[in-house]
Order: C-alpha cells, then structure tokens, then sequence
C-alpha cells in the first residue's frame, strides 16, 4: 500500500540516491524491517509532500553501504540501525559503532529477530543471554 | 595555530529540559563543530509496540512525548485506518484537529517559554506557562486529562465534548488570546531579547532543505512545508497555511511558534465553527494488513509512521521518525561558527524534544 517504491540494489543505491537530490527531493528517513533472511531498507525522499521511496532487499550479514556521504542528514539514521538490528554500515562520516541510542549494558541487536539476540536480558551480552 | 578544545554541553545542562549532549569543538569561545551524543532516554518503545496488540499500540505510542502525544496517536490511528479501509466519521476529524491544535499551543507555550528561561528572561518564562496552563484545563475539561489524552482510537475517538464544553473552549481562547497580546510584544520587540535572538544560529534555506529540516526550523529558513495543508483530519475543510519567514535565525523560528499560535486559535475557533453532529467513531472487525507510511504536522514539524502489519493483532514493525530526530542534523549546521553562549539559546530555538527523538 506503499506507492512510488522502486527496488534498488546495493550496487546501484548511491547512485539512485545522488540522483534524488537533484531533482528537488528532500531526504526523510530510512526504515529497516527485519523480514527473517532479509532486511528490507526503505529510503524515503519527499516533494511537494509526495513521498518517493527505495526499496533495498539487504541479506543478513551483508555491510549496507551508507549514503551519508551524499546526504548528511541521514548519518543519524543509518547509526540508528546500526543499533537496533545489528546492520554493518560501511563508510559513515560519523561512525557510533552500534552506540549511538544503546547504552553499554543495553540488549544489542533489540530490533534484529535473530534467535539468541532477541530476547536478552538487560544487563547481559546477547550472546550469553538464553534463548526464551 | 590555535588549538582545538572539546568540551561537553549536557547531558545535564540547565537549558536543556531534557539530556542530550553535545560535544563542541571550539576555538577559543567559537564552536568549530558539535557532535550529538543521544541515548539517555531511549525506552525501546518500537521493540515493545510489537509485543502489544495494535489497539493497545495507540496508548503506548501516546507516551512517546508528552507534549504531542495526542498527535502520535492520531497519526498512528490514521496509518491503521488506512490499512483497514476505515474512515473516521466527520466529527471525530473534527475533535481531532481541535485536540491537535491545543496540543500545538501548549507545545508552543512552552518551547517560547523554555527560550525565554534559556537567555534569562525568567519573568516571561513564567508569563507564558501561566497562560499555557489555560490551555491544559481546557484538555482536561474536554478529555479528563491534561497530557495523555487517551482519546484517540482507531476509527475515531473515544470521547465525545458537548455544546456547552465547547463553549467554554471558545472562551478560553479568548483569554488565551487577550494574554498573548500583553506577552507577545515583549518577546518579539524588546531589544534584550533581540540581542540574543536576531542574527544568532543561522540556518539557510538550502541547507535546511539538504539536512531535511522540518517544522518552524525549516519554515523559519524560508521552506513553506505545513502537512496540514494536505488536509488530514479535517484539516481540508478550515483555512490552513504554512507559517513562513525567511531569516533562518533564532529570532525567525521563535516568530513562526508566535504566528502559529495565532493561527491555532483561529483554526480552533473554525473548527468549533463548523463541527458537525454525530457518531465519534465507526466500528470494525479487520485486523491491520500491508504496510503503511502515515504523516502529520505536530508541533515541531513532520511525524512520520511506517507501519506493517499482517492481518493479525500484532504488528511486525512500527517505526517513528519524529521532528527532532529530522533536526540534529540541521542544528548541527546552526551551531558551526557560532559563540559558545549562543550554544543554549540556538539548542532550545529548535524546540527539541528527545524523549521523542530517542523513543
């Protein structure tokens, strides 16, 4: 229910998104979604309040290039998934490394459906904590 | 060559009504650069929106922020109706712009105050809570509360407000309003507050619109981008324009908060106008299926929701990306070059809000 979505690549997604800009269109935020072998990494651009979107299918355990580079603003989002689902981001100008809204004894990977890292306890590693 | 220092600002700094830290690079007393340093207040509330059912969704989404939690879950119901196909009836749209626009007031109330208190002004400060605090007891006669409203829901709201209510909503307004125009003069037109606020965090246009500012921080550098005008709620049957002026400064920024006071009043004032009779909300059976991206304009700028369900009670994801989480970067912008005193003033100017920001 999504309109304006165009599947990318991480081949081609810095050259997709150097073309947005442009062209007029503002950059809004990225979503992750994890959906179980893949993450799904959508980049949302507006005009005019019309939201164009990029659909990028990234494997588990593939680094996701970042377009901060080109668009600043997204630095703070691409650290935010950095954290939340464990997604290496390669070439951040400002590069958190996985603490920028999780603490040290915060669970890692919170948001990542990855058995092991799903359900830690506070307080522990994720990967000493059992699996519940 | 002088020699970089870098010295923490926050996370507990008597400007900020909540933490976040800054590390600013300075020369001497100018800022070279600042690094935002977040995390203080984040409570994982995307993680546990999935472990709740999408209806219990709507109050906990409301205490992402306490000072536009009416507007979360407005935009968060308005994502799940459109999955579900539902249409709200036309005087719950109406209840909702009145609530929302309430919400911008005292949000506006409060960020003009918070500056004020911010470069020492503290009499104003506490002028403008005092008339903030006409607009909390209208939420709670209206709704039993003064914060958490809890009166959106799916398909509508939870709470009709009567005649008579509404009355006495309208006459607040004129209190409110007789009160701004005794405050408002002396904090657009006094020349000590003109001293810390004209020409001090400056913010382009250009680059406002390249770091994806949002809200009065992107209005005030000359971006005419108001989501009400798109017409949600009922925001398409009332006159609603974008705030707009051109200076990018604190002073630009603190001017919109002013004129959009003004216009709330006025759309409120439409709004009881024109509130039709009727059923509050429509009943349903579906469950959220698909995904959906839904956006609003709260107080200090675009909220946007993604959201995916999948025809269960249970959503799989739910993101938030509020307004402040759009405007680190363009504060970041505003802070290069700037005298290390300003660094207070130019923070609170953008009305930040990390409880929002951190979820």
């Amino acid at each position: 229910m999504i309109n304006n979505v165009e599947n990318i690549t991480v081949d081609n997604l810095l050259d997709k998104v150097a073309s947005k800009m442009p062209l007029g269109f503002r950059f809004v935020t990225m979503t992750c979604v994890d959906c179980g072998e893949h993450f799904d990494i959508l980049y949302h651009f507006d005009k005019n309040y019309e939201l164009s979107n990029f659909r990028l299918s990234l494997k588990k355990g593939e680094s996701l290039p970042s377009i901060s580079g080109l668009i600043f603003a997204a630095l703070v989002v691409e650290n935010e998934i950095q954290d939340l689902f464990g997604v290496k981001v390669t070439g951040l100008v400002l590069d958190y490394e996985g603490r920028f809204l999780l603490t040290e004894t915060a669970p890692e990977r919170p948001l990542c459906r990855v058995p092991g890292v799903m359900m830690v306890e506070a307080g522990k590693p994720a990967e000493a904590a059992e699996v519940k | 060559m002088a020699k970089n220092t870098i010295i923490p600002f926050g996370p507990q700094h008597p400007v900020l009504p909540e933490p976040i830290q800054l590390r600013l690079v300075l020369d001497e007393e100018r800022v070279v650069s600042a690094i935002p340093v977040v995390g203080y207040v984040h409570r994982g509330l995307e993680k546990l929106a999935e472990q709740k059912d999408f209806l219990q969704d709507t109050y906990l989404i409301e205490r992402i922020c306490g000072i536009c939690s009416f507007i979360h879950s407005l935009t968060y119901s308005m994502g799940i109706e459109s999955m579900m196909g539902l249409t709200p009836p036309p005087r719950a749209q109406y209840l909702r712009v009145i609530w929302s626009e309430l919400h911008r007031m005292h949000s506006h109330l409060l960020a003009t105050g918070l500056l004020a208190d911010s470069f020492g002004f503290e009499n104003l400060f506490m002028q403008l809570w005092r008339t903030r605090e006409h607009i909390m007891d209208a939420m709670e006669a209206t709704t039993g509360a003064r914060v958490l409203l809890g009166t959106c829901c799916i398909g509508g709201v939870r709470k009709d407000v009567s005649e008579e209510l509404l009355k006495s909503v309208l006459q607040t307004l004129v209190t409110v309003e007789k009160e701004l125009d005794e405050h408002m003069p002396v904090l657009l037109n006094d020349y000590s507050v003109k001293q810390r606020l004209c020409g001090v965090g400056i913010l382009d246009k250009q680059v406002a619109y390249e770091r994806g500012a949002v809200g009065p921080t992107a209005r005030a550098s000359g971006i005419a981008m108001d989501l009400r005008t798109q017409g949600y709620a009922a925001y398409g049957e009332l006159d609603v324009e974008p705030m707009v002026e051109t200076d990018g400064d604190c002073y630009a920024r603190t001017k919109v908060r002013v004129r959009e006071l003004y216009q709330s009043l006025n759309i409120i004032r439409q709004a009881i106008g024109k509130i039709p009779s009727g059923s509050i909300n429509v009943p349903f059976k579906t469950k959220p299926d698909g995904e959906v991206i839904s956006r609003a304009e709260q107080p200090r700028g675009e909220v946007l929701y993604y959201l995916k369900g999948n025809g269960t009670d249970m959503l799989e994801r739910l993101r938030v990306r509020t307004p402040t989480f759009a405007n680190i970067p363009p504060v970041l912008a505003m802070l290069a070059g700037c005298e290390l005193a300003d660094v207070g003033v130019i923070v609170i100017s953008i009305d930040p809000c990390i409880s929002c920001t951190e979820r």
